[in-house]
């Protein structure tokens, strides 16, 4: 078959489509997104009718993952690394349920943290989890894993973990497809109480997913992904993890001098880590994230073989890994000299011209002057950009949907005026429920929801609360007479900066909604209806 | 063969697509490749850039070590800049002149022109003309992507031949006119390579 360009995020899609899913589920998320808006775009997912629309967030995404699953059919749920914080409690419990149809859970980590809050390293949450986890080392295994994982999930009847990290989703690669497999028919699990996670029933499934353990280990240890080569030098042996592995190649295109033990699934191959232990006099750890096998193989005491890393100096502790961080460790001679001449300046990302939150922010600074900074929590999205020059408007961003809580809880402190800045997607993400509580008990505070009709700041996906807003403020419990529209524009300057002013004064909770379509969707548009017209 | 490239630019200036065309001839040459690219955040109007690796034999690392980059491919004099130290010693840095200034401190023409022109293999490139001169501005992108021709190791009737592919569904008159922008810039590098030997 001819070679697909593809980018990691892509061939993960293709390769599920490929291995017979059903449906996928995911809210966006850099670098995840790509693999929904592939299965979206994708002629063949269409004609079969498989689920692709986007989830309000990660775990309701999780969960309807998990209900397709019971109901017999291959299906994966995809987020970000720090979606999965939000997911976690169903995630962590569809460990001890088991699946019924095969479901893979794709979750994409963001080491250096290029558009992203932290770098955890989400092969923790599959060890926590106890559930298997595939780490692709390129473009072609990410399809490999996607394609086959349905199999492994049904034999081993757990769900399982594909991590990736940037690197891989964002980086394109020929990729060689393999004949499509069919869906699976809807058939109801064999136990029907498999599901059903009362106590009695969630110890026995718990004792079930841990007598697992032994079989998810030897699968590791016969993994077609895992690869154990002996070289001739045997001072080092090299434990090289997904995408690491490339790292290390890069500097032996000709085949390693030492002995190299390629992991990319776990739990780690025992097997093959202690041969590696009993033949080389120091062992050498190269993992893309946190020091996961590090950690483990130093011990506490490091008492063993010397073990180096990420926490022994030989790596840094943080950050990305690259081919030179990987030569360095390995004593080649490599430059790690990133000086630029000293006229290359910075260009930190903005707001787009023309955007609404520009205007939005604004009128919010001319509103707040007359109490100074500090009264702004935010929240994840573009708007996030307020937080930089011009407007530097806004004191947090920490989670999705915590604008609001802070908010509040600064309330309760005393804080007044206490305002959220929240987007429209991130409202419906998890906003609601933190408006709800404030609701509830009356709380002092304005939410400013700016709504630019999109979640703009991964692409413009649909946005879940699109034309809602204001109903489901009301259904929450605002007072209509402060639930306030304006259309974020120059010209509405002073209407805006009055109307803040006023709600700010309100002993209640108000909502403000600054309402103009994202100009990067508008743009998009009236480019597709004139194509139409022609 | 190997050739490594970094293509670089703004946010929204569309590096993608000379990738995209690069890329496209790599495959139908049987070659090996891949492609790093940046996504999300620095999108919004922040320097982006590309990571192109193109061979004959497998290759591994996404990424490009410092020091081991063929080409510096720029849509935007400045962002050629800040990829310096990946070049190789006999490496070429190929870059359009027309400025894309978004921030206040941006360097003046001055010094930014003699900061290029210190660098020992600098192809300078009015692509935004030549594009015009050709018949759309917006074929600036391909200007600079003939420019580059001359350092990727791969026949220039392969790039060609990624235009028509790319292009082909607008037409002939749009695919005639990129690829006489896809020569012109192929012309003003030649000029440079053969004065400097
Ligand atoms: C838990 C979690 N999921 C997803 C993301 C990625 N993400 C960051 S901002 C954002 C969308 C924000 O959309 P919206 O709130 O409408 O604001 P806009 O960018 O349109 O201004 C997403 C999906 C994240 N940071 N955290």
């Amino acid at each position: 078959m001819q070679k697909l360009l593809l980018l990691g995020a892509e061939a993960i899609a293709q390769g599920a489509l490929d291995g017979g899913m059903s449906g996928i589920y995911a809210y966006p998320g850099t670098p995840s997104t790509e693999i929904t808006e592939f299965v979206q775009a994708s002629k063949e997912a269409i004609e079969r009718k498989v689920h692709s629309q986007w989830s309000a967030n990660e775990k309701t995404a999780m969960e309807t993952a998990l209900g397709m699953s019971y109901a017999g059919k291959r299906t994966m749920v995809c987020m970000k690394h720090v979606g999965l914080n939000v997911a976690a409690d169903a995630f962590v419990n569809a460990a001890i349920t088991g699946v019924n149809g095969g479901l893979l859970v794709t979750v994409a980590d963001d080491p250096s943290m290029h558009s992203s809050q932290n770098e955890q390293d989400s092969r923790f949450y599959g060890k926590f989890a106890m559930m298997p986890v595939l780490e692709p080392s390129n473009q072609q295994e990410a399809y490999e894993m996607a394609y086959f994982g349905f199999q492994l999930s049904e034999s081993l009847k757990v769900p399982v973990l594909i991590r990736i990290t940037t690197r891989i989703a964002h980086s394109r690669a020929g990729v060689e497809r393999k004949e499509v497999m069919n869906e699976n028919t809807l058939v109801l699990p064999d136990d029907m109480r498999q599901f059903v996670l009362l106590p009695a029933i969630a110890r026995v499934r718990y004792k079930t997913l841990l007598k697992s353990q032994e079989a998810f280990e030897r699968s590791s240890e016969d993994s077609p992904y895992n690869q154990f080569v002996e070289g001739p030098n045997k001072k080092l042996g090299i434990i090289a993890c997904g995408i690491a592995y490339n790292y290390l190649m890069e500097h032996y295109p000709q085949g390693c001098e030492y002995t190299v033990l390629k992991i990319s699934q776990y739990p780690i191959p025992r097997k093959q880590v202690m041969e590696l232990e009993a033949l080389c006099d120091e062992i050498m750890i190269l993992e893309e994230g946190y020091p996961l096998v590090e950690e483990l193989l130093a011990g506490y005491f490091r008492k063993g073989k010397t073990v180096h890393g990420r926490l022994d100096g030989s790596l840094p502790r943080d950050g990305e890994l690259n081919p030179d961080l990987v030569g360095k460790a390995l004593g080649f001679d490599v430059s790690l000299d990133e000086k630029v001449a000293d006229i290359v300046a910075n260009r930190p990302p903005s707001l787009c011209v023309g955007c609404g939150h520009r205007d939005a922010y604004s009128a919010l600074n001319e509103a707040m002057k007359e109490h100074g900074d500090g009264h702004v929590f935010s929240d994840i999205g573009c708007y996030t950009l307020g937080a930089l020059p011009p407007y530097e408007s806004i004191n947090s961003c920490v989670d999705m949907g915590a604008s609001i809580t802070m908010a509040k809880g600064a309330s309760d402190a005393g804080l007044r005026p206490s305002v959220a800045v929240i987007g429209d997607s991130t409202f419906a993400h998890s906003g609601m429920t933190g408006l709800l509580d404030a609701v509830v008990e009356g709380t002092s505070m304005t939410v400013i929801i700016s709504d630019n009709e999109t979640t703009g700041m991964t692409g413009g996906q649909h946005s879940a609360a699109n034309g809602k807003i204001e109903e489901i403020c009301k259904g929450i419990g605002v007072d209509p007479a402060h639930i306030r529209v304006v259309v974020p524009h120059r010209k509405n300057h002073d209407e805006m900066v009055q109307m803040m002013k006023e709600e700010f004064a309100y002993e209640g909770v108000s909502v403000i909604i600054p309402r103009r379509e994202c100009i990067q969707t508008l743009a998009r548009r009236k480019r597709k209806e004139a194509k139409q017209k022609s | 063969m190997k050739t490594d490239i970094i293509i670089s630019g703004v946010g929204g200036q569309g590096i993608l697509s000379i990738s995209a065309v690069i890329g496209m001839a790599a495959l139908d040459n049987d070659l090996h490749m891949k492609q790093a690219e940046v996504h999300g955040m620095s999108q919004r109007g922040g320097d982006v850039q590309s990571n192109l690796r193109i061979s004959s034999e497998p290759i591994y690392s996404d990424l490009i070590s410092l020091k081991g980059a063929d080409l510096i491919l720029s849509v935007e004099p400045m962002e050629a800049l800040r990829y310096v130290p990946f070049l190789s010693e006999s490496g070429w840095v190929v870059t359009n002149t027309t400025p894309f200034k978004n921030i206040d401190n941006y360097p003046s023409d001055e010094a930014l022109m003699d900061e290029l022109n210190s660098h020992p293999h600098v192809v300078l490139v009015d692509a935004d003309a030549i594009a015009k001169d050709c018949g759309s501005a917006r074929a600036s992108n391909i200007v600079m992507l003939g420019a580059a021709a001359p350092f990727l190791g791969m026949p220039f009737e392969a790039l060609e031949a990624g235009i028509r592919k790319i292009f082909g569904r607008k037409g002939e008159q749009i695919v005639d006119m990129n690829l006489k922008a896809l020569r012109a810039g192929k012309e003003v590098a030649e000029r440079v390579v053969a004065n400097a030997q």
